[in-house]
């Protein structure tokens, strides 16, 4: 990127002498500098990214989801617990349910839910609408809200549509403690 | 050493070029970005895989901190006016507050005041309103729960909108138990509603193809 040199042919040219051409040449640098200036306070003060959502819908409080008649074998208990834990047994809250302990991963929870949606699909209750798992999520006291956003995440990736976000109850504690996952 | 003279030429960089680059960078930035509304707080959103872009319009924003707190937003000042005057109306009749102050409310992007600290809060500078905020305050009583009624007017301003939850996901899940419950109340019917995520990039996409 070299300088245009206005001046100087003109001056071989023509033995003559003529009136000096005036090179203008301005120094753009302080230009460059400003731009770059706006550039940045741009950069910072703005922007770009929407955010996205994801959409949820929970029941209403009209009618308490124990209600709602959901086949014993056609459901899933999901409890979050802290540190990224998941405890899950098949079914409703019972007295002596077999607690399986996993985490969030691709071959963790989701490879769970996947194997249980196929389980259940194959399981036809002839009197039931749908053949498809309905899942009760419980989070725990100390579980964060980004177990929540995950473990709806995964439900969306393996197509699980059915869920309810219910309480905790202390008799889940109770259970959780026999199985020796909980103090 | 030979005296040897290495002619020394000056070299200079025509910066045209590069200034046009820069101005270039510049009218991007204004036309294709929006100024950061000022937060009360600052949120680390948790992640998800989906992407399903939230309006623009009509949106009532709930943004709960870290540590728990709840802040309350709508997108446009005449609904948080409206709102604001329907909290006073239906909680708390005596909070009396000048237009100036009601105006500068309205030009809030969130807020998050107890409904007792909400005078004095909204007479002090900007500055100052921005670090003073302690939440909006739930209570498990009804008719003590000011979140309810916040939310309420702001339904009732705007019963169009759609409802975005933004939390911190290093919340604790009780203060989002809480905040869900105000919105499943059927006076609210605020039960379909939004929880924004940052983008996640699409763990397994061609599988989730798949299963739908």
């Amino acid at each position: 990127m070299a300088d245009i040199e206005s001046s100087g042919g003109g001056g071989k040219h023509k033995g003559k002498k003529k009136g000096k051409k005036l090179s203008t040449r301005i120094d753009m640098t302080p230009m460059v500098d400003l731009a770059f200036l706006l550039v940045t306070f741009f950069m910072l003060a703005t922007t770009m990214a929407k955010p996205s959502a994801l959409e949820v819908t929970m029941p209403t409080d009209e009618k308490p989801v124990e209600d709602i008649t959901i086949p014993e074998s056609k459901s899933m208990t999901l409890i979050l617990g802290k540190d990224d834990q998941i405890f899950w047994y098949m079914g409703m809250l019972k007295k002596d349910p077999d607690i399986s302990k996993t985490t969030f991963g691709p071959e963790k929870i989701r490879k769970v839910l996947k194997a249980k949606q196929i389980e259940v699909r194959n399981i036809i209750l002839p009197k039931v609408k749908s053949q498809e798992i309905v899942i009760l999520i419980k989070p725990m006291k100390d579980s964060k809200y980004r177990n929540l956003v995950d473990i709806l995440d995964e439900f969306e990736i393996c197509g699980i549509k059915q869920f309810a976000v219910v309480d905790f109850q202390t008799d889940d504690q109770v259970n959780l403690k026999k199985k020796g996952f909980v103090e | 050493m030979p005296k040897v003279k290495i002619p020394r030429k000056s070299t200079f960089i025509d910066m045209t070029a590069m200034v046009d680059m820069g101005f270039l960078l510049v009218t991007f930035f204004m036309l294709a970005t929006k100024f950061r509304p000022d937060e009360p707080v600052q949120v680390v959103l948790p992640s998800s895989t989906l992407t399903m872009p939230i309006p623009d319009k009509d949106l009532i924003t709930i943004t709960v901190s870290k540590d728990g707190r709840i802040f309350l937003g709508m997108d446009n000042p005449k609904n948080m006016e409206d709102m604001l005057d329907g909290f006073i109306k239906d909680f708390a009749p005596d909070i009396k507050l000048t237009d100036e102050e009601r105006k500068k409310f309205s030009l809030q992007s969130s807020f998050g005041v107890p409904a007792k600290e909400l005078a004095e809060w909204i007479k002090l500078e900007p500055d100052e309103m921005r670090k003073k905020q302690a939440g909006i305050k739930w209570d498990s009583i009804p008719e003590k729960n000011e979140l309810f009624f916040w939310m309420w007017n702001a339904r009732k301003a705007s019963p169009r909108s759609q409802i975005a939850l933004k939390a911190d996901g290093e919340t604790n899940y009780p203060i989002i138990k809480e905040v869900i419950q105000v919105l499943t109340n059927k006076t609210i019917q605020g039960h379909r509603f939004q929880m924004i995520t940052s983008q996640e990039e699409n763990r397994m996409a061609s599988s989730s193809k798949k299963n739908k």
